[in-house]
């Protein structure tokens, strides 16, 4: 008997769990593609990655290739990495500088940094009394829908429709102000490198571990007690371990029944927000030295604001699972229905002294890396996770922890005190998802 | 050529530790204020407050080490081996103290659950002189597909 592969969607997503074709069909991937990815407002990249006039990165929007560029006037454009000509890819590297105008490696058309034609060889000779030349809009590089950008990070749409990026964002803008409002100039720099790791399971799978307050103690035990033990010998040697040792072994240390007391925020399209002290204020002479530079930058009263705002992670979906504290971002895309790319990057304080960066570093080298000695069994629980969801063993995927105990107000969903490990940001992706799926 | 002789035989031995998992054999070929570091570019200078794929001393590959043995370390469970091969080694300087720097490169074939990848690429050492033979004050990994995305990630040394 047969039976039928794709599940009515609308019946794919109940309150409390969700059809498990929803993470391995591929047919419902190349719809999420369409209905969300290359439609919602996406993360293109910092404005300070591409700091000169013709500096540009590549950045994959749902399926399309796309280039965030800065133009001679200073302002950035996101085009379709497409040449209007033959449909040649305009630029091949991944990143770099295309000069005073892209030029197409094919026939040599020529277009500015917006994506206008510029000149196409013999010109007059060759299109005259055609339909193609400056004045046809087919003839120039095709650009994003929609562009903006929010504290320097710039976001593309590609539907002309929609919510502006501000209203998108709502109150996951956080992710950004918290991270420029921790700097004493207000604002952060890229630096300049992309650790770049590939997933074997569904992008949503990624995004549900972000603020999945349950796992970290079960999954990363291995790290957290091989830190924990190692800060041990060298506080018993020399006094004091570097933070970095305690960002490990807290895994260990904050043990599952204490991950209730953290507490997500759960908001429209699918946004979500894990609160928690990540320990970035012990009293040594750096983050002293730091907080003094911040008192005078913003005032006594407003510096306490900002270095007491409480966040553990931002998930900005359906894409960006943004650490503020920490100055982290992790962009996500999705190359198949079982192959997902994180885009990992870090980001300096501007004006912050230089061994608050050295800790942003460091999480970001020990953690985030190729090499990283936490993201490693996370991985491998999600490459499982898709390997047993491809399974006729059940149909479901369960979000039922602390299911009915949300309390809902002004327009978003909070757990309920002592209620951290619940599944509300799962069920609060899912409720998204289904939205914008069946939109 | 005795340098040449021993120098290889001591990076033909580092490599023989990785390849049978004699993890504190193989940290303790590194001198006390050693360093293991995996730039994610060429043109990186330095690993001291630069993005870097390692960049260790002791105490973070004794983590690393302790990690790995520990039993709920998930992602080790699965079947998993590796195989280098180290070749092409070369004196850069040898020091009147007889302190060395080495340059060489290597191959590693590594097998996880089912799947069998490649890295390969360039190391640097600087090795000190001691009576117990050489020790390790820094050893530079250069992975010529480092800059391509990492299908998985690295859970040991390479």
């Amino acid at each position: 008997m047969l039976q039928e592969r794709i599940p009515d969607l609308s019946k794919c997503v109940e309150p409390d769990r969700v059809r498990r074709e929803v993470y391995t069909d591929p047919d419902i991937f190349e719809l999420e593609v369409q209905r969300i990815h290359e439609r919602v407002w996406i993360y293109c990249g910092h404005e300070s990655q591409v700091p000169k006039s013709g500096d540009y990165y590549t950045v994959q929007i749902g399926r399309q290739p796309m280039l965030m560029v800065r133009g001679s006037d200073g302002r950035i454009s996101v085009l379709y990495n497409r040449c209007p000509h033959r449909g040649n890819m305009m630029c091949g590297d991944r990143h770099g500088n295309a000069g005073e105008f892209f030029r197409c490696s094919y026939h040599a058309w020529t277009f500015q940094h917006d994506g206008r034609l510029r000149s196409i060889p013999m010109m007059e000779s060759g299109y005259a009394g055609t339909r193609y030349g400056r004045d046809n809009p087919d003839c120039s590089m095709k650009r994003a829908a929609r562009v903006e950008s929010y504290r320097g990070f710039v976001f593309a749409s590609l539907a002309k429709d929609g919510p502006a990026l501000t209203e998108f964002l709502g109150a996951s803008r956080v992710a950004f102000d918290d991270m420029c409002d921790r700097a004493p100039a207000g604002e952060v720099e890229i630096v300049p490198n992309c650790f770049r790791v590939i997933q074997h399971s569904n992008w949503k799978i990624f995004l549900e571990n972000q603020l999945d307050a349950l796992h970290p103690s079960v999954v990363h035990q291995s790290t957290g007690r091989a830190a924990h033990e190692v800060e041990k010998q060298i506080e018993k040697r020399t006094g004091s371990a570097p933070l970095s040792y305690h960002m490990l072994s807290a895994f260990a240390t904050v043990t599952i029944d204490k991950w209730d007391n953290f507490q997500t925020l759960n908001y429209p399209y699918g946004h979500c927000i894990l609160t928690g002290y990540m320990g970035l204020r012990p009293k040594d002479p750096d983050t002293l030295a730091y907080e003094k530079v911040m008192e005078k930058a913003y005032g006594k009263k407003r510096a306490e604001e900002i270095l007491g705002v409480n966040i553990h992670h931002v998930l900005i979906y359906p894409g960006l699972s943004v650490q503020s504290p920490l100055q982290q971002l992790r962009a996500v895309r999705p190359l198949g229905v079982d192959r997902t790319l994180t885009e990992i990057w870090h980001f300096r304080l501007k004006g912050a002294p230089e061994p608050i960066y050295r800790r942003s570093l460091a999480y970001y080298n020990l953690v985030n890396s190729p090499a990283t000695l936490i993201n490693a069994d996370d991985l491998e629980n999600f490459w499982k996770c898709h390997q047993g969801l491809a399974s006729d063993g059940g149909d479901w995927v369960s979000f039922g922890r602390h299911h009915g105990r949300d309390i809902e107000k002004d327009g978003m969903v909070e757990t309920a005190p002592n209620c951290g490990t619940s599944e509300a940001p799962m069920r609060n992706q899912m409720k998204a998802w289904a939205q914008y799926m069946q939109a | 050529m005795k340098t040449q002789h021993v120098v290889e035989q001591f990076l033909f031995r580092q490599a023989e530790l990785l390849d049978t998992k004699q993890w504190q054999a193989w940290i303790d070929l590194f001198a006390a204020d050693g360093v293991y570091w995996m730039p994610p570019e060429p043109s990186h200078k330095t690993w001291e407050g630069m993005p870097a794929i390692f960049a260790e001393d002791r105490n973070l590959m004794d983590v690393r080490m302790k990690r790995v043995l520990h039993p709920d370390a998930w992602s080790q469970r699965p079947l998993w081996g590796t195989n280098h091969i180290v070749s092409n080694v070369i004196i850069e300087k040898e020091s009147p103290n007889g302190d060395v720097i080495a340059r060489s490169r290597f191959h590693m074939m590594e097998l996880r659950r089912e799947d069998v990848r490649h890295f390969a690429g360039s190391y640097i050492h600087h090795l000190k002189k001691t009576k117990d033979g050489y020790r390790i004050k820094l050893q530079r990994v250069d992975m010529t597909n480092a800059q391509a995305a990492y299908d998985y990630v690295l859970q040991v040394w390479v």
